[in-house]
């Protein structure tokens, strides 16, 4: 006799989020990315559709980074000094479903970069590239909310996503989001609840729950990867046992977080047990990736043209069902 | 699955006779189900019950054991599907393969290799398990292969043939060594689980299917195995085999089905380096109870060591260290102090960065609980008045003649109030760790 099956059985699925528009649809994208929708946990085809792969879109700051090791900017070459250049490579070369724009440069402890030459960096973008775009501010809430509500008028019609919105602050960026027809990422500090609660304040502004992603702050492999990963298990669970609330699509800044922890970026001279440095750095943002793709991740933004290459190779293969 | 009380009263004789110093053959299944007292109270009860209500006692999941008793690797015993719930018991064991068909020498440089592969992370070990060795040549070869290998190191070991032969004799090197065989399929489980009990080995079943996993199992414990680990590798296909692990804990866990009580193990096959690590790092998340590899580059296992280190720790203990002053090189009545938080992930973090600036230094570890900078502070369990306290307790104030205390960038907000509370001077320190060392250099 067969085994009989312990199947779970969900009462809701997450929300497909879509980013970006083509021309028929008043953007200018060659095509659009949808994510989320699922209908089980992670990869458990059997339980529920899963009806969008996750997606990964590389990071591009708009100033010349200078806090990345040496095996991270030599891997994209001397694009790296010009966005432009740079996504453009991400596109064509490094085959990124989608550009995070990230304007670092905007931040007053940075070059505090004047609010026409940041939106002139997302034209630009937009105009060179042809994959959907997410553009993430500097982290400061007063630059944030006089930068991103221009950048967002500017890619009107090009359905971004854009964040980010916090607890503290998320009326002014969600108010130019949700009038410029884009969609929004809520960040929540590993906080389950206040995950939730971002999520009804944006909502209760009339934000369509199909337009936003959540951000539940990842750590690194190794730098508090485990509490972010239970945090993404329970939201998810929850969403599939129909919490509305919850049941939006994870976005991981994974690069981001990969790239500071020590052993991504230590050379081998200073640390010998650890190895190359070349293949150390690239594994800690694909291995990190790996764990929260199992979490239920939607969106992993990157960093290392290889990380991604192998990602992608890896989704793929989660994807044969 | 616990049995409830009224499944165990149908087990009894329903006689109410009383013996058991209940009035009811219910009042005592209702106590025995809250392990309130023992069956044996019951002189009548049958053999059948006897059984289901052992059963009942043993875990769902049964732990395995592999290598002597001084280098034991432990499999299984897990409770639950997801970390939350309570936690992940035994970490996933993670193994070597290793080839007969190799030299000797080239044996002996892996094998030492090997057994360097390991690190220190947050004030703990992180080290592999196994050495697998994988029979590739003739049953002699490989018998003098495990006799080389297992004299070289005290590893647990795992037997990867399928001829009787071979692991007969391997079999008899390892006395005491409790090695798993890898694998039992259909063709050969009789002689291998015959080998297996004989020599106090555990044994892997593989299938391509969990049906016929529950028959290699249920055969092997015919047989007198009671060690068992499942292998299934269903057409090679990840998410297949995530989702035929994740079906095997289920069924262990929710419905008690002993055959697939057992914990699991993941063999890497035609892979390169990077695919291992990636592809071992879904199977430590997602049940399993060993990995084997082919890969033993550092970076790939001081990051799968690292992955596993995270996904096993105790979500409702974060590691912690005692809160006190930890003078770090030679320390001096001038130098620096600073102070952080007594979550191990912070504190070691710091430390390796102050090692690194070479500057020696005072850290003040506070107690937050095992709380990070941050959240620490917005619990309030990182406040002026709880700093300045700690400085007190601490007896720096003997140590060091001045009175400047760097605190993390991130709170430079309780600069003011801190002041005032310590009398010391606040100065203001890098956000993040990684600026300590210039931070340090830099001060003068
Ligand atoms: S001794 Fe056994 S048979 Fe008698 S009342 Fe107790 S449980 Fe029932």
């Amino acid at each position: 006799m067969a085994l009989e099956l312990v199947k779970d059985k969900w009462v809701n699925a997450v929300s497909v989020l879509t980013i970006g528009a083509t021309k028929e649809e008043g953007g200018s994208r060659g095509r659009i990315v949808k994510c989320g929708g699922e209908e089980s946990l992670p990869f458990l085809f059997s339980e529920g559709k899963i009806p969008h792969r996750p997606v990964i879109a590389m990071e591009v700051l708009d100033v010349e980074p200078d806090d990345w090791p040496r095996t991270l900017t030599s891997a994209i070459g001397p694009a790296i000094k010009n966005p432009v250049e740079w996504a453009q490579k991400c596109e064509s070369e490094f085959k990124a479903d989608l550009i995070c724009l990230r304007l670092a440069g905007a931040h007053p402890d940075a070059q505090n970069k004047p609010v026409d030459q940041l939106v002139k960096v997302v034209k630009d973008v937009l105009k060179a590239t042809t994959i959907p775009l997410i553009i993430v501010g500097c982290g400061e809430d007063k630059r944030d909310n006089e930068v991103l509500p221009q950048c967002s008028q500017a890619a009107k019609g090009e359905k971004v996503l854009i964040g980010e919105v916090v607890q503290e602050n998320y009326k002014t960026l969600t108010a130019s989001v949700l009038a410029d027809g884009h969609s929004i990422i809520a960040q929540s500090p590993i906080d389950i609840n206040i995950a939730k609660q971002l999520n009804i304040l944006i909502t209760d502004m009339s934000m369509p729950l199909d337009r936003v992603a959540i951000n539940p702050t990842v750590g690194a492999l190794g730098y508090g990867l485990e509490y972010a990963y239970s945090i993404m298990e329970r939201a998810r669970l929850a969403a599939l046992s129909g919490d509305k609330m919850l049941a939006m699509p994870f976005i991981s800044f994974v690069g981001y977080e990969a790239w500071r922890a020590k052993e991504a970026k230590a050379l081998v001279l200073e640390f010998p047990k650890w190895g190359s440095e070349l293949e150390r750095g690239i594994t800690w943002e694909a291995l990190t990736t790996t764990a929260f793709l199992q979490a239920g991740a939607d969106i992993m933004v990157m960093r290392h043209p290889k990380s991604v290459e192998l990602v992608r190779n890896h989704i793929e293969e989660l994807m044969r069902g | 699955m616990a049995l409830s009380g009224l499944d165990i009263y149908k087990l009894l004789p329903k006689t109410n006779c009383r013996e058991c110093g209940f009035p009811t053959c219910l009042a005592f299944a209702l106590s025995l189900a809250k392990k309130a007292v023992a069956l044996e109270k019951c002189p009548y009860v049958s053999k059948e019950a006897k059984q289901a209500l052992e059963a009942q006692s043993q875990p769902p999941i049964r732990l395995i054991l592999i290598g002597d008793d001084k280098n034991k690797v432990e499999a299984g015993n897990e409770t639950v599907m997801f970390r939350h719930e309570e936690k992940f018991h035994h970490s996933t064991a993670i193994g070597f393969i290793i080839e007969d068909s190799l030299g000797d020498t080239d044996i002996k440089q892996r094998v030492d290799k090997i057994g360097k592969l390991h690190f220190e992370r947050v004030g703990q070990q992180l080290k592999t398990d196994l050495i697998a060795i994988k029979q590739a040549k003739d049953a002699a070869r490989f018998i003098d292969t495990v006799k080389l290998i297992s004299g070289l190191t005290n590893a647990g070991i795992v037997l990867m043939s399928e001829d009787k032969a071979a692991v007969s004799g391997a079999l008899k090197i390892l006395a005491n060594r409790r090695p798993l065989v890898y694998a039992a399929n259909s063709q050969n489980i009789t002689d291998l689980a015959a080998l297996a009990k004989e020599n106090a080995g555990s044994l892997a079943v593989r299938a391509e299917s969990l049906d016929i996993v529950l028959e290699l199992t249920k055969k092997a414990k015919e047989l007198g195995v009671e060690d068992i680990v499942i292998d299934v590798n269903t057409k090679n296909q990840e998410a297949k085999v995530i989702g035929e692990f994740t079906q095997i804990r289920r069924q262990a866990l929710k419905k008690a089905n002993r055959p697939l009580g057992y914990p699991t193990i993941a063999v890497m096959d035609k892979l390169n380096s990077y695919e291992e690590v990636i592809r071992a790092g879904d199977y430590i998340a997602k049940y399993a109870g060993i990995i084997l590899l082919h890969t033993f580059e550092e970076w790939a296992v001081l990051a799968l060591l690292t992955l596993r280190q995270n996904i096993y720790t105790d979500p409702q203990k974060p590691l912690q260290i005692e809160p006190k002053l930890y003078p770090i090189g030679n320390t001096t009545e001038s130098s620096p102090t600073l102070v952080t938080t007594n979550f191990s992930l912070t504190y070691y973090t710091v430390l390796g960065e102050v090692e690194a600036s070479k500057v020696p230094t005072y850290i003040l570890s506070v107690n937050t609980e095992g709380m990070s900078v941050l959240t620490a502070w917005a619990a309030e369990k990182f406040t002026p008045d709880k700093i300045a306290e700690s400085l007190k307790k601490s007896g720096v104030e003997e140590k060091i003649t001045h009175r400047n205390l760097i605190i993390p960038g991130y709170v430079a907000v309780m600069s003011g109030d801190l002041e005032e509370k310590s009398g010391w001077k606040i100065v203001v320190g890098p956000k993040e760790a990684a600026g300590i060392p210039s931070f340090l250099k830099n001060l003068g």
